[in-house]
């Protein structure tokens, strides 16, 4: 029934859904710019657009991650409890141990990369959907940043648990990592190495065919378990990446830092499956919809609306992109 | 017919076509209470569908039912049900809800129809009436044990307890033992045996000829859609009912080439896996095609499977140019040069969300690539478009999705991939299924073609012209083994089916 009535179909008259399915997102993107440029004096200045971008690099990091475990069928929803065991591993390495700049990244991301590990096994091995496993290992890391820290703030000068001042200073080199124009550029060197990555190597392919279709990926003599693996490790590295940069943009790591961005992230990966007609989680597609989400969230504060009503608009727009998403499939 | 004719079931004329295909034609069936009568034909046949008329399952055929003198209207299951006809499938776990236990499962149909006003489940007396029909039917289950700890001849058991549960005048069983173990077939012939004593009739489709000669009473044989004799089964013998389920020779279409045959190239000794595959050797030589014939269900495909390396549970040794092979995932299996097309075509063999191109590179994506791996688009494009070519694949372009592609050149890209990959061992798991008359050609030209090149083919098919079209020699699987070694020429369709049924010398 199948027989070539798709290409044949979307040769025929202009189709309203599709156009809106492919370019839906960037069209979005264009009036909210166009509107809130118009409305307040002050949206499009530089100073402003480098703040949405900087606002923004953080979740787009983290959801590219997510991307990542999202092209082999996977689902990492511990991405951002993995950030916030990253940051306070970070500051902490600094605070309370007085490591340099380069020891605290390594040991942190190596730290990180043994979670994803924890993650790919618990996910190959049992045999268990991607989404519910990693539903529980977010509570176990979210509790292994908060036992780590003892439910406490780590920051310069803090008071330890025996009455005496913390000692160890953050490196000044590391604050720059938060600072323009580093951050900025992280994000996008990031976006685009996982862009190429995806699209024009053969790993990256391999892992879309089994998103796929893990069984025919399996009997095309694909190393599923492997890539599956990597795809988490991925995951868990870029979570690091973006706690790193995290505790280097405010220097302490507040109690559950990182849990906040989960949800930015999965709307941004989400978004991002339908731009340009994608169809499936893609690193540019993320960016767009990081960029939308920043741009939303930017203009709406500009505009008055108080922070807390934020998740109503950041909620809807995932709503509506998974709408957009599953409809598209069911035809 | 001790007056039981009263309650006759006559189907007449029973017609009726899906898009493409005129699935029966004409037939016209009876079986009367208290017999147990044998349904068979080849793959194909219609036995399923007329079955499925039966029950309710379609509502567009036409002709007619009766019951005893009364015509009777069946265009649902309900109707089917209420006139007392009661079916039960081959797979069993779709019928039962495993996580309720044994006697919800049995009730399941009194509980949702007959508690129209009540709101209240009486649990005790549920599974008191459950059990009560299991201990009729003389099957040892709890009533209040969860289905999902059941055996699969348990389940079975609980399903043919729905359908006596409520009225029950015939009871029709799709091959209903073809999961099961001798034991266990044994404990069902004999519930057989005694609901047919209590009067009610029951249609047995099977493929395995022995046990229909040892349980039926009656016997209707199918052909291409059509009704071909009913009789009684004493007055047949094994031999005969295959003549009759194959009828005249269908006229070759496959391709007459001539190869040469080298040296022994391939070889498995001892496959096990455990409940589907029993010990099988085989070998194959080089450029020739080694057919696997057997019914569905008699263990081709777990074979091809296990010699992939894609069953968790199999083992045996794979030799190949004197050399053992390692194959523990299809990934190292794809390495040491085998390529396995699968049987589930949409399922196992293409990603119908990715372009033609990348469908026929997956297997073999590092050649493709330069400065280790960035992929050459390049080069790809060029590779898939010779193939395309080659293969006839009626196909836009390389980069349409492989789901806008039709059954057939879904099947021919399937293939193509492996092309690409010039394995040594090629394993075709019922290639033609699903496949219109054109493309099922250019299949058989490329195995031809492939054997010609000197690969070892290893070619499984339930479609005995396919296996006498086209292989050179024919291992007969029945049962999860190899019962037969025959060569091509020296047998013909009939002597297959008769091995492939279970019947011959053993």
């Amino acid at each position: 029934m199948t027989t070539a009535s798709g290409p044949v179909r979307n040769k025929a008259a202009f189709n309203l859904f599709d156009f809106l399915y492919k370019y839906g997102t960037i069209i979005t993107i264009l009036l909210l710019v166009a509107v809130f440029g118009t409305i307040t004096d002050s949206f499009l200045s530089t100073t402003n657009i480098i703040n949405i971008l900087r606002s923004i690099s953080i979740v787009t990091i983290i959801a590219i991650g997510l991307t990542v475990s999202l092209t082999v069928g996977g689902f990492d929803l511990s991405v951002g409890s993995i950030a916030s065991v990253a940051n306070a591993v970070i500051i902490s390495l600094f605070v309370w141990h007085g490591q340099s700049v380069g020891v605290g990244i390594a040991v942190t991301v190596l730290f990180c990369l043994i979670i994803g590990l924890i993650n790919a096994f618990l996910v190959i091995n049992f045999k268990i959907q991607d989404m519910l496993m990693t539903l529980a290992t977010m509570f176990v890391f979210q509790g292994v940043a908060l036992t780590y820290t003892r439910g406490a703030t780590v920051s310069q000068n803090m008071i330890m648990p025996d009455g005496s001042f913390a000692t160890g200073q953050i490196p000044v080199l590391f604050g720059k990592i938060g600072q323009v124009p580093w951050i900025i550029l992280i994000m996008l060197f990031v976006v685009a190495a996982v862009h190429m990555f995806l699209t024009y190597t053969k790993h990256g392919r391999y892992m879309y065919m089994i998103g796929g279709n893990r069984e025919a990926a399996e009997l095309s003599g694909i190393a599923v378990s492997r890539y599956r693996l990597i795809a988490y490790l991925v995951s868990a590295l870029f979570a690091a990446i973006g706690g790193i940069i995290l505790g280097a943009r405010v220097m302490s790591a507040e109690v559950n830092a990182g849990s906040p961005y989960l949800m930015d992230a999965v709307a941004a990966a989400f978004i991002g499956y339908s731009v340009l007609g994608a169809g499936k989680p893609n690193a540019l597609g993320t960016f767009v919809g990081a960029v939308l989400i920043g741009i939303l969230q930017n203009g709406l504060i500009m505009l008055s609306v108080p922070y807390y009503a934020m998740d109503i608009v950041k909620g809807s727009v995932l709503a509506l992109a998974l709408a957009l998403t599953y409809y598209k499939r069911s035809r | 017919m001790n007056g039981s004719e009263a309650y006759r079931l006559h189907m007449k004329n029973i017609s009726i076509a899906f898009p493409g295909v005129q699935a029966l034609t004409d037939v016209d069936f009876y079986t009367d209470p208290g017999r147990t009568h044998a349904l068979i034909g080849a793959n194909g046949a219609g036995k399923s569908t007329l079955m499925k008329v039966l029950s309710g399952a379609y509502h567009h055929y036409t002709g007619e039912i009766w019951i005893g003198d009364k015509q009777v209207d069946i265009r649902s299951p309900k109707d089917a049900k209420d006139h007392g006809i009661q079916i039960v499938y081959q797979e069993v776990d779709t019928a039962l809800i495993s996580g309720l236990t044994v006697g919800e499962n049995i009730m399941i149909e009194q509980t949702v129809h007959d508690m129209r006003g009540k709101h209240i489940i009486r649990w005790k007396q549920l599974h008191q009436t459950a059990q009560g029909i299991l201990d009729k039917m003389n099957v040892r289950v709890s009533s209040k044990k969860l289905v999902n700890e059941l055996s699969l001849a348990e389940k079975q058991m609980v399903l043919i307890a729905r359908a006596v549960s409520k009225q029950c005048r015939y009871l029709v069983l799709d091959e209903p033992t073809a999961p099961l173990s001798h034991n266990e077939t044994e404990q069902l012939f004999r519930l057989i045996r005694s609901l047919r004593s209590e009067g009610v009739g029951i249609i047995f489709i099977s493929h395995r000829l022995p046990e229909l000669f040892e349980i039926c009473d009656d016997i209707t044989i199918m052909r291409d859609g059509r009704l071909v004799t009913r009789d009684k089964i004493a007055e047949l013998d094994q031999p005969k009912v295959v003549e009759y389920m194959l009828g005249e020779k269908l006229e070759a279409q496959f391709p007459q080439t001539e190869r040469s045959i080298g040296d022994k190239w391939f070889e498995a000794r001892g496959i096990h896996d455990p409940g589907k595959v029993n010990h099988v050797d085989f070998h194959i030589h080089q450029g020739e095609i080694v057919g696997i014939a057997g019914l569905v269900g008699a263990g081709k495909t777990e074979l091809c499977r296990a010699l992939f390396g894609a069953s968790p549970t199999a083992s045996g040794e794979i030799w190949l140019q004197g050399r053992k092979l390692h194959v523990g995932s299809p990934h190292q299996a794809v390495r040491q040069g085998l390529a396995l097309v699968p049987e589930e075509r949409r399922k196992e063999g293409v990603f119908v969300e990715e372009p033609v191109s990348a469908n026929l590179t997956a297997a073999v994506l590092s050649r493709f690539c330069s400065w280790g791996s960035w992929l050459s688009l390049r080069k790809e494009k060029e590779a898939s478009e010779a193939i395309i070519r080659s293969l006839g694949i009626k196909t836009p372009s390389e980069k349409t999705k492989v789901q806008n592609l039709s059954g057939g050149n879904q099947q021919k890209v399937a293939i193509g991939k492996w092309l690409l990959a010039d394995a040594d061992v090629y394993i075709f798991d019922e290639p033609t299924k699903g496949v219109d008359v054109g493309a099922k050609r250019d299949i058989f030209e490329l195995v031809t073609e492939l054997a010609r090149r000197g690969k070892c083919i290893l070619y499984a098919s339930s479609e005995l012209s396919e296996i006498i079209g086209i292989t050179d020699r024919v291992y007969v699987m029945y049962d999860g083994g190899i019962k037969k070694e025959l060569e091509t020429r020296q047998t013909d369709e009939e002597e297959i089916l008769l091995y492939s049924t279970g019947g011959g010398l053993t």
